[in-house]
């Protein structure tokens, strides 16, 4: 910055070289503008286009007909449900996803690539196929069907079943983000703090928390949009049990199939509604972070 | 940062107290029944399970609360099978609910001669749903095999709604034209005229209903009204063959379910309680037809006289249909490498 403020204060030649270096690495005016043109192209029509529609759907025929659909019982046993599922799976993710993370990023050991490798397989397994394994496993016919109804144990078709497929499919979101910030962090700072004399626990707070604090939000923000709108794998599990084992997704595509379009669309405005409101306390995360970290 | 830490911290705590809060949910001091049922009958169970649950109060003085679960009959029978904790199950085909016997040994071999009528407190039939002014004169199941008619049926491979479309079809050649390979034929021209096979019956409907894709959609009596009556008044009129078939839809008791939960006595009278006159005349409100010929009189404006076959004269049982025309290697197998060799 300092270089380029006394640059400018020097002679009329060197000024003109400083512009034409600056052109030089830009792009020429219609590229920009091209580029800038597709991508809003695109959000238009792959964002904004399908939000506007879940929007017009669901307050088509008015607020009351939107407020209706979205109270009736069902709809709030699997808005409920969804918001159980998520305060279960994303905590138990996060314990995961730091716990490996750490162990892939500070420490060496036998069978990391594996580990890393096995990490990322809910991503390349097919949802329906993280289903069919859940059924197999715990289903009546399946390998620990008779062990738990012997004893009045349910998995599958109830809630803690669906509460498996997510947490499993939405496993590697925060473990993903934080191992590459994490081994690009190092491991200095924990070594420095370890070496003052700080334990293991305090270490991992004061020093390696806050360093990893936006990829842990990052990931949890991406664990919990995935747990809301996971699909396949609980419609395999759920049994779809209304006012019990529907979560959001399923409850929509019901109304969907009962031709009830409107509150299908309502019950979407919903999850949609919770997805913006997930990406509205990440940005005033950041807003109020920069605040802070302003004054501090 | 702290001030993040400490946030993060409380926004745990308040996640485990709601674990907890609902893991210590009271259980009711009520029966629970949970009725396993096809895609259709929504609106039908809806309002029969309140009637249900009021009777059973007034006799027995207990809240009975009792759960759906709707989807694919198949799919929903798959279910139960893998440990859906039905009490009852409502199907759309015996071979569906004789499934839960076959594979999990759930029900007795007797099942479908426990309550009348083959277990079916209501019957439906096949029918033909037509645009409005029916543009292309379709009359009969003749008018399927025309050139220039687009048929809508979802696929008999997976949908149980289909498999009766199909045997409606086979069982009009079969009277009209008296030989099977008489038969064969004419189904095949059907098929041929079909340019999207859905694997759902509630798929077909959309394709035909919503994105207005062909001229005559093969459909449950009970869905056309639907959709005649809720999704395009004035579109689409039912036009209803000389010949088809009796579909079926039972009901039975899952044996192995109730008795170990306790509930056989509520399941069973949930289920005789849809042959009651009250029930039956909420079978025809919701487009079936109620199996009482006296309450079926009540509705006789509603349901035009069909000449009716069933499955067992025709087709010698569901497990004989199946096996000669669905199975692997079934005449439908053989309808569809005919129809793509001829392409």
């Amino acid at each position: 910055m300092t270089e380029l403020h006394t640059s400018a204060q020097a002679t009329p030649v060197q000024l003109d070289r400083a512009a034409q270096w600056q052109r030089a690495t830009e792009e020429p005016q219609w590229v920009r503008r091209t580029l800038i043109g597709i991508a809003l192209a695109f959000l238009a029509a792959f964002l904004i286009l399908p939000l506007l529609v879940v929007l017009v759907g669901a307050f088509e025929q008015g607020l009351g007909v939107w407020y209706a659909a979205v109270t009736e019982p069902d709809a709030r046993a699997a808005i409920r449900l969804t918001l159980l599922v998520v305060v279960i799976v994303v905590p138990i993710n996060v314990i995961f996803g730091v716990t490996v993370a750490w162990a892939v990023a500070k420490f060496e050991f036998r069978g990391k690539p594996l580990l890393i490798s096995l990490i990322d397989m809910p991503f390349a397994i097919s949802p329906v196929v993280v289903g069919l394994i859940f059924v197999i496993l715990f289903g009546s016919q399946g390998w620990l069907g008779n062990w738990l109804s012997a004893h009045d144990l349910r998995i599958i078709f109830a809630v803690p079943g669906i509460v498996i497929v997510i947490a499993f499919g939405t496993m590697p979101f925060i473990a993903r983000e934080l191992i590459p910030l994490m081994q690009q962090q190092g491991k200095q700072e924990e070594e420095a703090s370890l070496t003052l004399g700080a334990s293991g626990l305090k270490t991992f707070w004061y020093v390696t928390l806050p360093n990893i604090k936006w990829g842990l939000i990052y990931g949890i923000i991406l664990c919990n949009a995935r747990a809301m709108g996971e699909f396949g794998a609980v419609a395999i599990v759920s049994g779809r049990i209304r006012g019990e084992t529907n979560t959001m997704p399923l409850h929509i595509e019901v109304l969907y199939n009962e031709y009830m379009f409107t509150a299908a669309f309502a019950v979407s405005s919903i999850l949609t509604g919770l997805a913006l409101v997930t990406i509205a306390i990440k940005s005033t995360v950041e807003w109020w972070e920069q605040r802070t970290g302003a004054t501090e | 940062m702290s001030t993040l830490t400490a946030r993060l911290k409380r926004i745990i705590a308040i996640g485990l107290t709601a674990v907890s809060f609902s893991a210590l949910t009271a259980q009711a001091q009520t029966v629970n029944l949970l009725n396993v049922s096809y895609d259709p009958t929504r609106e039908l169970y809806r309002e029969y399970n309140e009637w249900f649950a009021q009777q059973w109060r007034a006799k027995h003085n207990q809240t009975v609360n009792i759960r759906q679960s709707h989807g694919g009959s198949g799919s929903q029978a798959r279910s139960v099978i893998d440990g859906l904790d039905a009490d009852v199950v409502t199907l759309a085909l015996a071979y569906d609910v004789d499934a839960l016997r076959q594979r999990a040994d759930l029900i007795p071999a007797d099942w479908q001669e426990r309550l009348p009528g083959n277990s079916s407190p209501y019957t439906s039939t096949i029918v033909l749903l037509v645009r409005a002014g029916n543009p292309k004169n379709i009359q009969d199941w003749d008018d399927l095999v025309r050139d220039d008619v687009q048929v809508i049926t979802p696929n008999p491979k997976t949908s149980g709604g289909a498999r009766w479309n199909y045997l409606a079809a086979w069982g009009y050649a079969l009277k009209k034209y008296g030989s099977e390979e008489a038969a064969f034929e004419f189904v095949e021209k059907i098929f041929a005229n079909v340019p999207v096979l859905d694997p759902a019956a509630r798929g077909a409907t959309n394709t035909f209903v919503q994105r207005r894709i062909g001229d005559v959609f093969i459909s449950w009596e009970n869905e056309a009204f639907l959709a005649v009556e809720q999704l395009g008044r004035g579109q689409f009129e039912i036009v209803v063959p000389s010949v088809s078939i009796l579909a079926e839809p039972p009901v039975t008791v899952v044996d192995a379910n109730v008795d170990r939960k306790g509930t056989r006595a509520v399941a069973q009278a949930y289920l005789e309680g849809l042959y009651t006159d009250d029930a039956q005349r909420l079978a025809g409100k919701h487009f079936y037809r109620p199996s009482n010929p006296v309450i079926a009189a009540e509705f006789s404006d509603q349901f035009p006289d069909v000449n009716f076959f069933g499955i067992d004269d025709v087709f010698g049982g569901w497990d004989k249909a199946q096996n000669d025309h669905f199975n692997d290697g079934g005449h439908f197998d053989t309808i569809l490498e005919n129809i793509a060799r001829n392409r």
